[in-house]
Order: C-alpha cells, then structure tokens, then sequence
C-alpha cells in the first residue's frame, strides 16, 4: 500500500482516482480489441462462407468452419469483458452515472438490444454448422454484422456525448433539469467518433486475421487455404486503412472548436501559434517543448485545414483544466503515424501488384504483414489514449470533473491488481486454446471435439487424439 | 399504471427472466463440480456443454439488459446500491468473467489437463456467481443500501437476509439447471446418465424448497418491510412458488421431465415475482420508493421505445434460437 499513500501525498485528488483510471483503462484497452472482432470478423467470416457455399469453393468453406470457431473463443472473452465495462460503469463512476445516467444511459438500452441480437445470432450460426440448410445458415451472420453497427454506434454515443455533452441543462441549484435522451444521443460529435472506431476495427480485424497467415506463408505453406485467408481479410483492411486518414482528419478538425484543450496537447502547443507547425515526437519538460522536429505551417494545415489558422495552445486553458500533454501527445502521434504507414503501405501492396509482381512472395513484406496486426491494435489503443487522457481532467467535457466522478471505495488498489490478474489469465488462456487449435487443425483435425474424459462413456463420443 | 412503474416492471421482467435462464446456465455448475473425476464427469460435462454452448450468452445479455435499464431509468439508485454493494457485485463480476471465459476455453482445450483445469474454474465460477447476486438482492430487499449509496461495504450484504438470498439464488439456478439437464439428457437417449442427475436435482429441488420457507425466520427479524410483504400482498406468489416447486419434484420423481422443467421455471418465475411484490413500492427498501427514484420523463419514454424494440426483435429471435435448440435435429451431439 505503498503506493496508495504515495498518491495521497503527491496530491489532494481522491486516493481511488489513480486506480480507477487504471482500471478502466486495462479492461477498456482489453475489450476494445474483442470488440473490434465482434464488429468486424462476421463481415470477413460471411465473404468466405458465402464463396464457400455459393461457388462451391471447400477451401473458403473450410476457412469458414474455422474462422467460426475461433469466433466462438473471442466473443466470449469479449462479452465477459464487456460485462466488466458495464459493471465498472457503476463500481469505479457512481458520481458520473447517479448524476447524469437518465441522460447518457439511453444508447446503451439500444446496445444491449444490439449485443442481444449478436448473442443470439452467434448462438444459431456457431451450432448451426450441419443442423441447418446451408443459405439460412449463412444467413445467421447478417444480423451479427448488422448488430455490429448498431452496437459500435451506441457506444460511441455514449463517448460522443462525454466529449460533446448536450440533451441537458443545469439549473441555477446545479440540478441536472430538461433531460432529452434522443438529443444526447445523436450529439454532434457522434457521425464522425462512430465512423472512426467502426473503420477501426476492420483496420484491425483485417491486418490481424491477415497477419496470420501470413506468418503460416513464410513458414512455407503456401496452399490456396493461406492465400485465401489472406486476401479476404487484407481486402477489408485495405479498404480501411485508405479511409480512416480521411475519416480522422475530419474528426479532427472539430476539435479545435469543441475542445481546444485537448487538440493543444495533440499538438504539444504550450501557446497559440498562427500559422503553428507540425511538432513530431518532442516533449514537454517545465513548460518547454525539447527535442521535436518542427515543420512549418503544417501543423495548421492538418488541425485546421488551412496554412494560416492558429492552433489554440495550452495558455488559453486554465492551469486546473489542462490534461497531461505528453502522454497525449505521443499517444495521438502514434495513431497517425502507425496510421499512416498502414495506409501506404496498403497502396504499395496493390500498385505492385497491379504492375504485375506479387509481395506475398517477397519474405519482408510477410513480416511486416505479419506485424501489421499488432500495429494496428497499437494504433487502436493510442487513439483511444489520446482522446481519454486528452479529455482530462473532465469525465464529461466541461461539466463532471473525474475526480468528482469517482468512488471513494477504499479497495479499488486490490482491485485494480485482482483484474490485471484476471485479464493476464484471461490472455494467457486464449493465447493457448488458440494456439492449440491452429496447431491441431495443421494436423489434419477437422471438428475438434472437446476433451472430456480420456475414454469415451455411454453414447459419448471420443476425442480423437 | 405510471410511466415510473411500467418502466421498473419492464426492469424487473428482466430480472425474472434472467434469474431463470442465466440461472439454468449458472447452475449447470453445480451438476459439472459434482460430476466426479474425469472419467466418470465426462458424459454429464459433454451434456452440459451441449446444453448451455448455444444459449449462454444470449441468456447473459438480460443481465446487461437489467443493468442498463436499472442505471438509465433510476441512477441514483444504481450508484448507490454500486458503491455500497462493492465487494458482492465486484465477485459476482469476477465470476460471471471467469464463467464465460473457462466454458468457452474448456470447449476447445487440446489436453484433457488444459479441460480440467478451465473446468474446475467454470464450475467454481458458475458456483460463486448466483451466490453474490443473491446477497445483493438480499442487501437491497432489507433496506441496507442507502439512498445515496456509502453504506457499509461489509454489514451490508453479510447478513441474515443476504445470505439466505445468497443460497437460495445458488439453489435455484442448481434446480432449474437440473431439470433442464435431466430433460436433455433423457431426450437424447442417455439413460442412466438422466438416472444420476434425477437424484441429485430432486436432492437440489428438497433442499431449496426448503431454505426459501426456513428463510422467512430470520427475515422477519433481519427486514420486517420485507418480511411484511411477503406474507402480504406478495402470498399468492409465495404459495403458487410452493405449490410449483413441490409438483415440480412429483413430476422429476415420476420421470416426466420435459413438462418438469416448465414446474421448476415456474417456481423460480413466482418466488423472484415474490420478492419484488414483497418489496413494492420500494426500489430500495426503506430508502426510496420507485417513483422518487426515477430519473427525467423523457428518458423513461425512451427507454420504453427500446423495450417496445427489444419486444419486436429480440423475443422472436430468441424464441428462435431455443425453438432450434430444442428440436430434434439440433439434439445429435
């Protein structure tokens, strides 16, 4: 404990902030990847499955069959781990959701219906492989991909909302009065979060799942199974990856007027410069910027879309409402720069292509598709850093400060520790199974039954090991 | 019937369904942690993982469901019954966590010590979790959750009432579970396999029935508003509960086990319906009552447009999938 009493001496903010803050960024960080197969995978698994059923093509099919089942391991994590998220809602902010749940709870009422919708549905399809007609089989997977919209929407909604708080009004007695739920659902900055996280996660599902097997090809195999897992998800990858610079840019532009704070620690802007310039990497010590790469006028030219626009800075915020730069600065520059090479080198994959030579045969360009993936979720988790950690100190824009936020419970340490236990566990356990099931499909297993018992019993069958 | 009410019924209608199938999922635990050793447990932990594989999670989302609706509709309610009830909701998530994750790892585990190792925290898990949310029931039904949340992390779900909630909850979903397994197993064929859980779930079925009506001793010391309303306006409820749960056993005794599952559901439906008519009009008991603790009219109408969507599209949907579950071809292993 320690480090409790450390946190109180160093300030006066609630002992539990620290943790908390921890906490739901461990269990956020970790769902945010699950999410993303849940919003993604089924799209990828319908493509294959379909060619596999349509064309009468077994190796999609069979891509299908397995894809399936490794959906079945993650969308179970990821719906325990979104559990925790709605859970912590209420164990780690009960100032945030008592003050203000009637006006942000309304879009996760219609995410629940989504998250109904894509358990039932994965059900259905997960055991429906030879106990329904092969096309309403396939079927099953639209309302997963459908579900997937609409629950990355609701989400969204919620954080939109945090950023742009609206569909309210607080009284002279500081009451929260006139409570509008549609209003703060469909907030300004909605659209723009929404499409963002929803191009985000095919950016990570697509180089993830590609990933794969692009490491199965530089260990030589080489089959039409690799090529096509391959090309289906490194599609829908490209895809994203080629939008979601234009989709950021345009989010980021409103930042300079919703939250001139936040944009100036994007920036590393200690003051308001006009034209400001694009200060890559740095970091700021007693107030200074050292070690940057400044380019001219570029800065503007990206927060602002003109050459001449200022860049709020940080002297235009008041000392107690400045949130920490480095961490959001870095954080912000990694998603653009991880960003922005996924987007190139998206492009120099199938303009080389189209002049005729394949890189799936070149041994660097496997590894680095192979660490696309892990970029990728790099960059996923930077953004989320960078526009978390650039909101504070507020939990909700200029209204709810965190540390009003949070609770006073005294055991949030213990807690913070029993779940980077639980969620290492949880890691490790996944890594496993998974591991375990490439490798028995790589030796000829089909169905993968499950283990229990080391001889079969009455009319149950035996394992094939 | 109020904006206020209609919303906390649809609220509660949550509750009672998911006490029924998450708690047959839940307790499935109980059947997999007393199924012996690997080789004798193996018939009944392939029954279980052909049972709740196809359903859990969508049974789950009522919890979600619950949530959701108890923190947009009441929030000061949810924040304070978060913050005073910590420690039982933190270990019922713990499990709930655990659960899902070790079933769905167990299912597709390479080694038959990798199977043992995610069955035992599947079935402790799926153990501990109906046991904490019944504590938290317990805590809230005798008034120890304060209107603006910071009551006692401990005293207030370490107490008669909690924990015989704890229990029955425990007990409940271990029933439920029994019967749904017993029907499952005697459908597909498995005969001496339905024999054993037969015993055990009349065993289960005795003993909660049992602990249900031994818990209105302590309640009527521990939460007399309660204890009032039980044996009050909430009666009927209590005595159909009786009534169901003890026909339920004949019908388990006399082997007719698909109409059985309907009898145990109908007890657990009726004896939670029993706790939320004994504890009306209150949300949280000798605190606030539903009406004050509702946040703004507007977002009560909304969320009534969500139930009105989630009527229209999940029911059919999830009729569906256990009408699939349950028919014939989807029975062969």
């Amino acid at each position: 404990m320690t480090l409790e009493a450390l946190q109180v001496l160093l300030s006066d903010t609630p002992s539990g902030l620290l943790p908390a803050r921890n906490q739901m960024a461990l269990s956020l960080g970790w769902h945010i990847i699950l999410a993303c197969f849940g919003v993604a995978f089924p799209s990828m698994i319908f493509i294959v499955h379909w060619r596999g059923v349509f064309r009468g093509d077994a190796v999609a099919l069979e891509l299908a069959k397995r894809w399936s089942k490794v959906s079945a391991v993650l969308f179970a994590i990821g719906a325990v781990s979104g559990t925790v998220l709605s859970f912590e809602m209420g164990l780690l902010w009960p100032g945030l959701m008592g003050r203000y749940g009637d006006v942000l709870g309304l879009p996760f009422a219609f995410e629940g219906l989504a998250f109904f919708v894509e358990a039932i549905f994965l059900g259905i399809y997960l055991y429906g492989w030879g106990r329904m007609p092969p096309r309403i089989h396939l079927l099953m997977l639209v309302p997963m991909a459908c579900a997937g919209v609409i629950g990355t929407f609701c989400v969204i909604a919620v954080n939109a909302w945090m950023n742009n708080p609206t569909g309210f009004r607080l009284n002279a007695a500081g009451e929260v009065v006139d409570v509008d739920p549609w209003a703060a659902m469909f907030n300004d900055g909605v659209w723009l979060m929404f499409a963002h996280m929803w191009v985000g996660a095919f950016v990570v599902v697509g180089f993830t799942v590609a990933g794969v097997y692009a490491a199965g090809m530089l260990r030589g195999r080489r089959d039409r199974h690799h090529r096509l897992g391959f090309v289906v998800p490194f599609v829908f990858a490209t895809v994203a990856a080629l939008a979601q610079p234009l989709v950021g840019h345009v989010l980021g532009l409103r930042v300079a007027e919703s939250q001139p704070a936040k944009l100036a620690a994007f920036e590393l802007a200690e003051t308001t410069e006009q034209p400001a310039p694009l200060r890559l990497g740095g970091i700021m010590i007693d107030g200074e910027v050292r070690y940057s790469i400044d380019i001219p006028k570029i800065g503007s030219l990206i927060a602002r879309n003109s050459f001449n626009k200022p860049v709020p800075g940080l002297d235009e915020v008041p000392e107690d409402e400045r949130p920490p730069l480095n961490i959001t600065h870095w954080a912000f520059q990694s998603m653009v720069g991880i960003g922005s090479l996924l987007a190139l080198s998206v492009l120099l994959f199938w303009f080389v292509r189209w002049r005729g030579r394949d890189l799936l045969e070149s041994r660097w360009f496997l590894r680095y598709a192979v660490a696309a993936g892990p970029l990728a979720m790099i960059a996923l988790e930077a953004g989320w850093i960078a526009t978390e950690v650039g909101r504070q100190p507020w939990v909700v824009w200029q209204v709810l400060r965190t540390e009003d936020a949070v609770t006073d419970n005294p055991w949030i340490w213990w807690s913070l520790a029993g779940t980077a236990v639980v969620y290492l566990g949880m890691t490790v356990g996944a890594y496993v199974v998974l591991r375990s099931m490439a490798r028995r499909w790589r030796a000829g297993e089909l169905d993968l039954p499950s283990p229990y018992g080391p001889e079969s019993a009455e009319g149950v069958q035996e394992p094939s090991r | 019937m109020t904006l206020e009410i209609a919303v906390a019924a649809a609220l509660f209608a949550g509750v009672v369904v998911y006490s029924i199938f998450g708690g047959a999922d839940f307790g499935s635990g109980f059947f997999d942690a007393t199924a012996g050793g690997a080789r004798r447990g193996a018939e009944v932990r392939t029954l279980i993982d052909h049972s709740i594989g196809p359903v859990w999670e969508a049974n789950h989302v009522w919890l979600i469901y619950v949530l959701v609706t108890w923190w947009t509709a009441f929030p000061g309610t949810f924040a304070a019954a978060m913050s005073t009830l910590w420690l039982p909701l933190m270990l019922a998530l713990m499990g709930i966590v655990l659960r899902g994750a070790s079933f769905a790892f167990r299912k597709y585990s390479a080694t038959l010590g990798q199977a043992q190792l995610f069955g035992i925290v599947f079935a402790g898990s799926s153990l501990i979790t109906p046991f904490f949310l019944g504590c938290v029931a317990g805590a809230i039904a005798s008034g120890r959750v304060p209107a603006d949340g910071g009551g006692d992390l401990l005293s207030s779900w370490v107490n008669p009432t909690s924990l015989f909630g704890g229990l029955i909850a425990g007990g409940s979903c271990a029933y439920l579970a029994g019967s749904f397994l017993v029907a499952d197993a005697a459908r597909s064929g498995h005969r001496g396999l339905a024999e054993m859980l037969r015993v055990r779930t009349l065993g289960v079925g005795a003993l909660t029935g049992a602990l249900v009506f031994a818990a209105l001793v302590p309640i009527k010391q521990d939460a007399p508003t309660l204890f009032d309303g039980l044996t009050g306006r909430a009666l009927p409820l209590m005595v159909l509960s009786a009534l169901a749960g003890a026909s339920a056993l004949v019908l388990i005794w006399t082997r007719r086990y698909s109409v059985a599952r309907f009898a145990v559901a109908a007890a657990v439906a009726t004896v939670t319906l029993g706790w939320g008519a004994g504890q009306y009009p209150w949300l949280l008991v000798d605190e606030v009552t539903i009406v004050d603790a509702a946040g703004a009219d507007a977002t009560l109408q909304a969320l009534l447009v969500a139930v009105g969507l989630a009527v229209v599209i999940v029911l059919p949907a999830l009729s569906y999938l256990l009408y699939l579950t349950q028919s014939e071809r989807w029975l062969r292993h």
